[in-house]
């Protein structure tokens, strides 16, 4: 049983989504999510524990011996995102059932879920698998289905939102398989170890150089990176609270994954930052994120839209530690998957805690609030310090280590651009909390009590695991650092 | 003669520009999703390029057939050419319901009618 792990941790989802369907009725259909989110994450947690014990675990899909077969790869850098991307969903779950109740027709509900089921099974496929082109089809389930998603907000915008990811993230994908097919028409292989390994024997061609274009690019469309975040901000807004949160929480972080594994595995360093100039790009694309994005989300008077560009922000940190191509750079990028995982997946819950009371989620319906909701407020603000990277939160661990891999490439400015681009975070948070705790309760404000335990349970679960791996960073750190050494090469 | 041996590339390269050009510059929303599948199917045409080997049939095992096309990429691209039906359907279901939201399907006076709301 244990040996078929991993095929099941994406085939549980992928049949829980039909089950989904066919029982309809809606506590049933959020029982059987609840269980396929459940078992992920067991799945998802022994497959990191034998990871850690026995090192990487190969799977032949079907028997079929790779190359010619599909390869299920699992070493350190993907069990931990498929922990992050399953526990995510496991917490994300049980919150959406009341949740739901308010922002749905709830004969729908059952399509929610099924939607729901496929998107997990499309992002953990995308992490669990060690075939290119397979990649691309679970890229296209989870995107396809989180277009859905999207489109099920109650505001009509969040049609166009989807309408307009749809189209951007076809694009996307449609460059991704472009690079996948140069790389098979110079190699003949899609196994991704065994094309890193002929593209090692083989002197670098035009050929090669355009595939890692189409796929950086692609890629990036996916992760959101400046410029390519247009599809973002209002995909998260208009969507469903649950959906916000997931997808904040889980498909950026596999894209960044996804392009840790083409830059660091399929192709090497040497290529990727000798060959192609790419370190420089990711920088300054980064540092753009990083000031333009957070200086965006100070003028926002929707929280939630506020919060989707403070995530393009902090993607702008993520993408910053990969750039530096170091040991400590790229493990801070691959704590801060986890890190703001749980920082923003929490913060967009408080944020459907707000929501479910008070049906809006803007700034000036806020006066008051840590009075009225204080449970939720005080969440949202924990989750804000993680934001900002106060020490004793998450946030201070990722950014230490961002500091530390600046100053080992000597990249003073770098380093000094992280802590500054830091205040910008306290503004927006500022903002907030002076409004909801500084500001009387409006005279006409109609007596509400905070969100029900259902709800609230699944928010501060991660809000308070996001102060627990700020203290105790002992799985973190070193499942990061030794992972970000793998992708390097180095022991 | 190598730009006339080249002559399928030529093609991929056209399609693909012509229908990225369709996606960014209509406003209207069906032609937009018309122009994602030229783009598309300019992808398509390339991975069936890479499989052709000169002077191969089609891959069927039978007496007196040594080279054949490779038929791998055949099969991925059913496998894209799925995925892009399927984005297509949702990209148009969406389409119809943005026009049930809005009762247009252009995106400027979308906008407009976002702006004033």
């Amino acid at each position: 049983m244990t040996e078929h792990l991993p095929a099941l941790q994406v085939v549980i989802p992928l049949l829980c989504a039909p089950i989904c369907m066919l029982v309809r009725y809606r506590d049933w259909s959020w029982v059987v999510a609840l269980f396929g989110s459940w078992a992920s994450l067991a799945i998802a947690w022994v497959l990191l524990q034998q990871v850690i014990a026995t090192g990487t675990i190969s799977y032949h899909m079907g028997n079929w011996a790779p190359p010619l077969g599909i390869e299920y790869r699992i070493d350190l850098v993907n069990a931990f995102v498929l922990l992050i991307v399953s526990a995510i969903a496991a917490v994300v779950t049980p919150y959406a059932r009341e949740s739901l109740r308010t922002e749905f027709g709830s004969n729908r509900i059952y399509m929610f879920y099924t939607a729901y089921m496929l998107c997990l099974c499309g992002l953990l496929g995308v992490t669990i698998t060690g075939d290119a082109f397979n990649l691309f089809v679970f890229l296209e389930i989870s995107s396809l289905s989180s277009y859905v998603l999207i489109a099920m907000g109650n505001d009509r915008r969040a049609l166009t939102a989807a309408y307009q990811y749809l189209v951007l993230g076809t694009i996307g994908a449609t460059f991704i398989v472009i690079g996948i097919g140069l790389l098979y028409a110079e190699t003949g292989t899609l196994n991704m170890v065994d094309l890193a390994k002929r593209l090692a024997d083989q002197p670098l061609s035009r050929t090669i150089g355009a595939a890692f274009g189409f796929l950086v690019v692609g890629i990036s469309l996916k992760l959101a990176l400046f410029p390519l975040h247009l599809w973002l901000p209002n995909a998260y807004t208009y969507a469903p609270s649950v959906v916000s949160a997931f997808l904040a929480a889980t498909a950026t972080k596999v894209a960044v994954y996804v392009l840790l594994r083409f830059l660091f595995t399929v192709f090497d360093v040497e290529l990727s930052f000798g060959f192609m100039p790419l370190d420089t790009i990711l920088f300054v694309l980064a540092v753009i994120a990083m000031f333009a994005a957070s200086a965006v989300a100070i003028f926002q008077t929707n929280l939630k839209r506020m919060l989707a560009y403070s995530s393009v922000a902090q993607i702008g940190y993520m993408i910053l530690g990969i750039s530096f191509a170091n040991v400590n750079g790229l493990a801070a990028g691959v704590l801060h998957l986890f890190n703001h995982a749980l920082i923003k997946g929490g913060m967009f819950l408080a944020l459907g805690c707000i929501f479910y009371r008070l049906a809006t989620v803007n700034i000036n319906d806020m006066a008051g609030m840590g009075r009225r909701m204080p449970w939720t407020m005080a969440a949202f603000v924990v989750g804000g310090l993680g934001l900002i990277g106060v020490p004793l939160t998450v946030g201070f661990i990722s950014k230490w280590y961002l500091v530390l891999g600046a100053l080992e490439r000597d990249w003073w400015l770098a380093a000094a651009l992280v802590l500054i681009s830091s205040l910008l975070a306290v503004v927006y948070v500022w903002r907030v909390v002076e409004v909801a705790y500084l500001k009387p309760i409006p005279e006409n404000a109609t007596k509400i009590e905070d969100a029900p335990p259902a709800m609230l349970i699944p928010t501060w679960l991660l809000i308070g695991a996001s102060i627990y791996y700020g203290i105790n960073t002992e799985l973190t750190v070193g499942v990061a650092k030794q992972a970000a050494q793998q992708l390097l090469g180095v022991s | 003669m190598a730009a006339v041996g080249l002559y399928n590339y030529w093609i991929v390269v056209f399609l693909m520009m012509a229908g990225f050009y369709i996606v960014i510059a209509h406003d209207n929303l069906v032609k937009k999703i018309i122009g994602l599948n030229v783009f598309q199917a300019s992808m398509f045409i390339l991975y069936i390029t890479f499989g052709k080997v000169q002077g191969g049939t089609a891959p069927i095992i039978a007496e007196g057939i040594t080279t054949y096309s490779n038929p791998l990429p055949h099969v991925l691209i059913l496998t894209a050419i799925v995925v892009g039906v399927a984005t297509t359907a949702l990209g148009l279901a969406l389409v119809v319901r943005i026009n049930e939201a809005y009762g247009t399907i252009e995106d400027d006076e979308i906008h407009v009618q976002d702006e004033e709301s």
